[in-house]
């Protein structure tokens, strides 16, 4: 189904570009679907294109609030690696990344995924131990990982000041290669129309307002459109999973949401060839393909479900830009937003059958989901096709936590603003 | 976001440190009741409205507050020392939507 090929450009473009179709349909909510997926975001479409590429189940409606990727996943910073410590984390997130590698090609639809690196800066000695450490833990499951000195990285981000005078002088890093960045929009198209094409409804402006229910069972929700039956209904709404839990009675989960903001400056000539985290604070930066700088740093800090951010933060996160680059100093930033976050206890996702019977929940994405987008609906769609976990996600359980085995890559314990 | 401290008045939040959801009951150090242990550790409600949560003023008083405050304009609706009297009060706030 190459709808999109060097044929088809040249033929629609001595034809007046008269014969594309829209990307994916607005058809109206039926009465009843086998598997409704809630939210429209990252998640909830590769879960909808997963259930149908790989498990022959179409009749599935993706219910989103307001329009399609108008949360977290049009949102991010879209760095994309699978650079962690613990073995259940390194699993899932390579399992992700081997997807991004052939995403385009499976989804027919350019992501633009960027292969150009990710470094994380040490500036103690016991940092670069750690790191060295990480990249050991990282090969041994086969994930690529160099260590690399101060002038290997010099010559890769010229403008980054690794003088012993800088604030936070660079004493080496730790590089994921195959890490890099893709186009975050591009991602939500591209597995809508992929899920669209195989007869999934895709149904804007359609809020879930409450569950129904026959006893404890789930048997569909009620929306602003009217309400809707299914044998399975699955959450995917990232920063609204502690709301829309407590519309189906669950008022406790293991879950705060946060505000997280995110920054891109005017254009500039290519100065970052890869991400760069700063390892004194917290900051990343990469470059768009079109020049700008796309850089954030920390939560606002506390329980929040406004888009939006606070002034504190973007002080904290320009001085730490310019502790690592003194030269971007007056470079003007164009645009800021904020993003809604669901910081779970142990900063790892949840991607279960349950807690109801008849419900599905995927949600505890922190502020690193989106690189976990095409493995969360892989294994979501497993999970809901075969009513059990694939052995990538079935560390990711809700009741981890109260059986003492939670998931705390960073070792912050049960402190999510800290993870 | 300006929380007015008892002691010091209105100060900027870059003063304080946020400590979450203010009504969890710690149990008593002695017990042995898995559960509610579990729940004061990781469960919180989280509610998508007024929020009952403690605050450290620990830029000024060091003192602990209970602090409601609205998860979506980020009002501050009251703002009292954690200890003594207050609880109920927030145990509301907290339930509402
Ligand atoms: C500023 C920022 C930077 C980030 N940077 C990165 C990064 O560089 N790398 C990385 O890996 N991750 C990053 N993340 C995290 C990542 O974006 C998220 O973890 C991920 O996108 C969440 O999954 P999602 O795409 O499905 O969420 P979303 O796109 O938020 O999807 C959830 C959807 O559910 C909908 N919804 C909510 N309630 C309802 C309802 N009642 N009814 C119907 N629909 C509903 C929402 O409208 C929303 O569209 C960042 C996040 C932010 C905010
Ligand atoms: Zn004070």
């Amino acid at each position: 189904m190459a709808e999109y090929s060097a044929f088809s450009l040249l033929k629609n473009a001595l034809n007046g570009n008269k014969d594309w179709k829209p990307a994916w349909r607005k058809p109206d909510p039926k009465a009843s679907y086998d598997v409704i997926v809630i939210g429209g975001g990252g998640h909830g479409l590769s879960t909808a294109y997963y259930l149908a590429k790989e498990h022959g189940i179409t009749n599935v409606a993706v219910l989103e609030k307001g329009w399609l990727g108008s949360g977290n996943v049009g949102r991010n910073t879209t760095a994309v690696r699978s650079n962690y410590l613990l073995p259940q984390n390194t699993r899932f997130y390579e399992h992700s990344m081997k997807l991004w590698e052939n995403l385009s090609h499976d989804l027919n639809y350019n992501v633009m995924f960027s292969q150009r690196g990710c470094l994380n800066l040490a500036h103690t000695p016991a940092q670069l131990d750690d790191y060295a450490r990480r990249g050991n833990a990282m090969r041994h499951l086969g994930v690529d990982a160099e260590l690399m000195t101060v002038n290997q990285i010099k010559r890769l981000v010229p403008a980054l000041d690794v003088s012993g005078s800088a604030r936070f002088p660079v004493l080496g890093g730790l590089m994921q290669p195959r890490a890099g960045t893709a186009r975050h929009d591009a991602v939500a198209w591209g597995y809508a129309r992929g899920a669209d094409r195989r007869g999934v409804d895709i149904i804007e402006n359609c809020e879930v307002t409450g569950f129904l229910r026959d006893g404890d069972q789930v048997i569909g929700v009620t929306t602003t459109r009217g309400d809707i039956r299914a044998r399975k209904v699955a959450l995917a709404v990232a920063g609204s999973t502690g709301h829309v839990m407590q519309l189906a009675g669950i008022s406790h989960m293991p879950i705060e949401s946060h505000v997280l903001q995110a920054f891109v400056s005017e254009s500039l000539k290519p100065i970052v060839d890869t991400v760069l985290t700063f390892g004194m604070g917290h900051f990343y930066i990469s470059q768009s393909d079109k020049g700008g700088l796309v850089y954030g740093g920390d939560l606002d800090g506390y329980n929040s479900y406004a888009q939006r951010g606070s002034l504190p933060i973007v002080d904290e996160v320009m001085s730490e830009m310019l502790a690592l680059f003194p030269g971007l100093a007056r470079v003007r930033m164009l645009r800021s937003w904020g993003g809604l976050c669901d910081m779970t206890m142990d900063g790892s996702p949840i991607i279960t059958t349950g807690p109801l019977p008849g419900m599905y929940l995927n949600c505890g994405w922190c502020y690193g989901g989106f690189k976990a987008t095409p493995a969360s609906g892989w294994c979501f769609a497993w999970t809901i096709a075969k009513d059990e976990p694939h052995e990538f996600n079935a560390p990711f359980t809700l009741d981890r936590f109260y059986r003492g085995l939670i998931i705390d890559d960073k070792g912050q314990g049960a402190n999510p603003r800290l993870h | 976001m300006l929380i007015t401290c008892p002691y010091c008045g209105p100060r900027d939040v870059v003063e304080f440190t946020y400590q979450g959801d203010g009504n969890r009951e710690r149990p008593q150090p002695a017990s042995q009741d898995l559960d509610a242990w579990n729940a004061y550790v990781y469960d919180r409600l989280n509610p998508a409205g007024d929020h009952n949560e403690i605050w450290q003023h620990s830029g000024g008083c060091r003192a602990h507050l209970r602090v409601v405050r609205n998860t979506l304009t980020h009002e501050i609706l009251s703002t009292a020392f954690a200890r003594g009297g207050h609880k109920s009060a927030g145990h509301k706030a907290g339930g509402n939507q």
